[in-house]
């Protein structure tokens, strides 16, 4: 009933060809846009700032860059982590060695750094796919990681192989709250999301599907497989890396390369299954997954423990998270192999007819 | 409407989190691990810290201020860590210290700490250069730093080959845990080279390290005359199994501390017997302190190992030194601002730059010879320096050294110099330790 579209006329071609052609979805989103935006900044602690919504945010937009490759173009890959190491490590010596550089444009310098490496690491995706391909990408894993321990330049020569991020300032002003990082964050994820989406619905992202369903029939409509794939390892790479920069930038602050291990990939890769292969809204519902869950199950036990006396051994409530974490994952692959986003969307067509579906 | 979904869970935790703040009491959180695949060493150090808090309290409490503590589950992961910090330096009234007992957390703790003002030690781990106060205020690296411990793994084998002098023309190999953490002491290892006139060849193994057969093989191609091993996890049993194999004397292997625990050495059986390895802490329950946990705390069910079989294990008694260093801290403090009141973080770090932990005090405390008298000030955070030695007999660590330091002198000024760089790279002017009582 509420989820109705009657009346609702697109008398255009672009009305049509919206990311949002119905009414009710433009007023939600915008409704989200502005709890994150406005409502939020005003209401939320510290705590929901610096422990979970920026991790969840930088997240989300790796997931975002490993969609386009994974989802999209069809090219598994286990070196996200890398990719986010990269830029991470290459906006640092943006700053560090560009002086007067403003720190978004070390971002943006970091990202083009990882989409140069996704290409490097990106080529042997012409040859071979799948499995094989998957492994290939685990040896940028660790080249990356074992050229960023081994060359002291990268690190500026600390003695422990780790860098800290230098302090965000953009245009005068020093974004050191949490409050204010969140800002920085969601803004350069929005628009990031904003532009994943429409390259996904554009010429491009149509490439990149006719290359995952079948390259070979891509090839003979007239799609360049060579140029679709690596267009996709380096627009990955630089959603990657992006979020490697806001993950040391805004997040953790001083981070050894340890930090974007295997470990990470393995998660950013969980959140894209999880979530949905091949959609947007499956990188941030993902993501919400992976680093929400875990952290509102911790709360949950405790809570139950400490209001019904239980007294849990702390190592059995440890093992009990992941118990009931693993449960659901497969649960949810389960009841929709397709993931959290395409629950959403088949919850969606149901409402559409709901109360009276034929 | 993810977004929804995310500010719905955020009040839910913050309704959780919400918990009134006692006026006489301490708040410590614990960042433990008791999952995956440090749970090993996670819970012996932390069960050993609770249950040293658990007899603080049986007690009395320090001055009548009872501990209190919560503990949240890290998974080793630096996020985790980061989240559960957050989580819990707002409850009972505000966190005193923190220990994340992991680098890369302690990482991502470094600017919140100093933002937050809560002092947060690191110790036998992290940076060394935190050890300079002046530039660090908020990190205590207590104890002792992996720079120290390598000055004094080279004064140990200077100790063996019979005098420093002897040194000279030796080869020392350094297999290494390919990462931050297995890098940190080579600039110390590098300096002595050259100051003594060793060799010193790096061999990296890459993490998690579980086949070694080429680092092996190079080892025996170079014929070195000791091997320091700086390796962490399923890396060090595997080490000595290979050694074994390759036939290289294990009592010429020489471990870091991560690498000298019973989790290290049992898994590899005969092959471990003779391994040296360095250690900042004793073991066992035979101090005072420790029999105390036995009988108060054990003997009352208050116990937090559910192995009984590892109390007075090496981290179960890493995590009681913790727990001595943190309880005399707020001590010391309490002598300064007020016994029996409640301690400010600011006044615990006061505290841990005071602490004064002689040898008659140790004695008090029932932990003599537990761990090495520490003495800290506004510029020195680490406070001790000293290492001792132990060898693997096949069923025990036992002691080849008392507490022993390399050369603190040339250690402390690497530290500074280092401290000066960072503080220059950062920007941060360096308290002037001469102002400050």
């Amino acid at each position: 009933m509420l989820y109705r579209e009657v009346g609702q006329f697109r008398t255009s071609y672009e009305a049509d060809s919206g990311i949002f052609p119905i009414r009710q979805d433009r007023i939600a989103m915008l409704a989200v846009l502005a709890v994150a935006f406005v409502i939020l900044p005003l209401v939320a602690s510290p705590y929901l700032f610096s422990a979970i919504l920026i991790p969840f945010l930088i997240l989300s937009l790796a997931a975002i860059g490993l969609n386009i490759l994974t989802g999209y173009a069809g090219q598994l890959s286990l070196g996200a982590a890398a990719f986010m190491a990269v830029g991470a490590f290459a906006s640092y010596n943006f700053v560090l060695r560009v002086p007067g550089i403003p720190v978004l444009a070390a971002f943006v310098g970091g990202g083009l750094m990882a989409a140069l490496v996704g290409i490097v690491f990106g080529l042997p995706s012409l040859r071979i796919r799948g499995f094989y391909l998957a492994v290939a990408t685990l040896a940028a894993q660790f080249f990356i990681l074992w050229a960023l321990t081994k060359i002291g330049w990268f690190t500026n020569y600390n003695s422990s192989g780790v860098i800290t991020a230098q302090p965000i300032v953009i245009f005068g002003f020093h974004f050191d709250t949490p409050r204010s990082k969140y800002l920085v964050v969601l803004a350069i994820v929005s628009v990031m999301a904003l532009a994943a989406k429409n390259m996904a619905r554009g010429n491009i992202g149509r490439q990149w599907m006719a290359v995952r369903d079948m390259d070979i029939a891509a090839e003979v409509i007239g799609i360049r497989p060579m140029r679709a794939k690596l267009y996709a390892f380096a627009v990955s790479s630089f959603y990657c890396g992006v979020a490697g920069a806001l993950f040391a930038y805004s997040y953790l602050g001083t981070v050894e390369p340890e930090a974007y291990s295997l470990d990470l990939s393995f998660r950013i890769l969980f959140m894209i299954i999880i979530g949905g292969m091949g959609t947007v809204l499956g990188g941030f519902l993902g993501s919400a997954f992976i680093v929400i869950l875990p952290i509102v199950l911790s709360v949950t036990v405790q809570a139950l423990d400490r209001t019904l006396h239980l007294s849990i051994p702390t190592s059995v409530a440890s093992n009990l998270e992941i118990m009931v974490f693993g449960a659901l994952i497969i649960f949810f692959l389960v009841v929709e192999p397709h993931g959290l986003a395409r629950i959403w969307q088949i919850s969606k067509e149901k409402l559409r007819l709901w109360p009276f579906p034929h | 409407m993810k977004r929804w979904l995310t500010a719905l869970i955020g009040a839910a935790v913050i309704a959780g989190a919400s918990a009134a703040a006692a006026q006489n009491e301490q708040f410590i959180p614990i960042l433990s691990y008791r999952v995956g695949p440090y749970a090993a060493g996670g819970s012996g150090y932390f069960g050993g810290a609770i249950d040293y808090f658990t007899l603080v309290n049986l007690n009395g409490g320090i001055n009548g201020v009872k501990l209190v503590w919560q503990e949240c589950e890290t998974e080793y992961n630096a996020s985790r860590g980061v989240e559960c910090y957050e989580r819990l330096k707002t409850l009972h009234g505000g966190a005193t210290t923190v220990e994340p007992l992991s680098t890369g957390i302690a990482y991502g703790l470094f600017e919140r700490v100093a933002n937050d003002k809560i002092p947060m030690t690191t110790n036998g781990y992290g940076l060394a250069i935190a050890a300079d106060g002046r530039v660090f205020p908020w990190v205590f690296p207590l104890g002792t730093t992996y720079w120290d411990q390598a000055a004094a793994m080279i004064a140990f084998l200077g100790q063996k080959v019979g005098g420093d002098a002897n040194l000279k023309g030796k080869k020392i190999a350094f297999l290494y845990h390919d990462s931050a953490y297995g890098k940190e002491p080579i600039p110390v290892l590098d300096a002595f080279a050259a100051q003594k006139g060793f060799e010193l060849t790096k061999i990296a193994l890459i993490p998690p390290g579980n086949t070694q057969e080429s680092q092996w093989l190079q080892v025996r191609q170079l014929r070195p005359d000791y091997v320091i091993l700086w390796g962490y996890g399923v890396m060090n049993p595997t080490a000595l199994k290979t050694a074994a194999k390759f036939g290289f004397p294990r009592d010429h292997i020489i471990g870091v501390w991560w690498a000298g625990s019973e989790e290290d050495v049992i898994p590899a059986g005969d092959a471990a017997k003779g391994y040296i390895t360095a250690a900042f802490s004793a073991h066992g329950t035979n101090f005072p302190v420790m029999q105390d946990i036995v009988k108060k705390v054990y003997g009352t069910g208050k116990g937090n190992l559910e192995d009984k079989a590892r109390i007075g294990s090496i981290y179960h008694t890493r995590g009681v030194t913790y727990a001595i260093m943190i309880t005399e801290a707020i001590r010391r403090a309490q002598d300064q601002f007020g016994k029996g009141k409640r301690m400010t973080p600011e006044q615990v770090r006061w505290g841990l730059e005071h602490l004064d932990l002689s040898e008659a005090r140790l004695k008090q405390l029932g932990a003599f010879g537990l761990f090495p008298p520490v003495k800290t000030s506004c510029a020195d955070h680490e406070g001790s320096g000293m290492v001792k030695f132990e060898q693997w007999d096949g069923n025990n660590f036992k002691q080849l050294t008392p507490y022993m330091a390399g050369d603190r002198a040339m250690i402390r000024k690497m530290v500074e110099d280092g401290a000066a760089k960072y503080a220059a790279e950062k920007k941060i002017t360096p308290r002037d330790c001469a102002k400050e009582g």
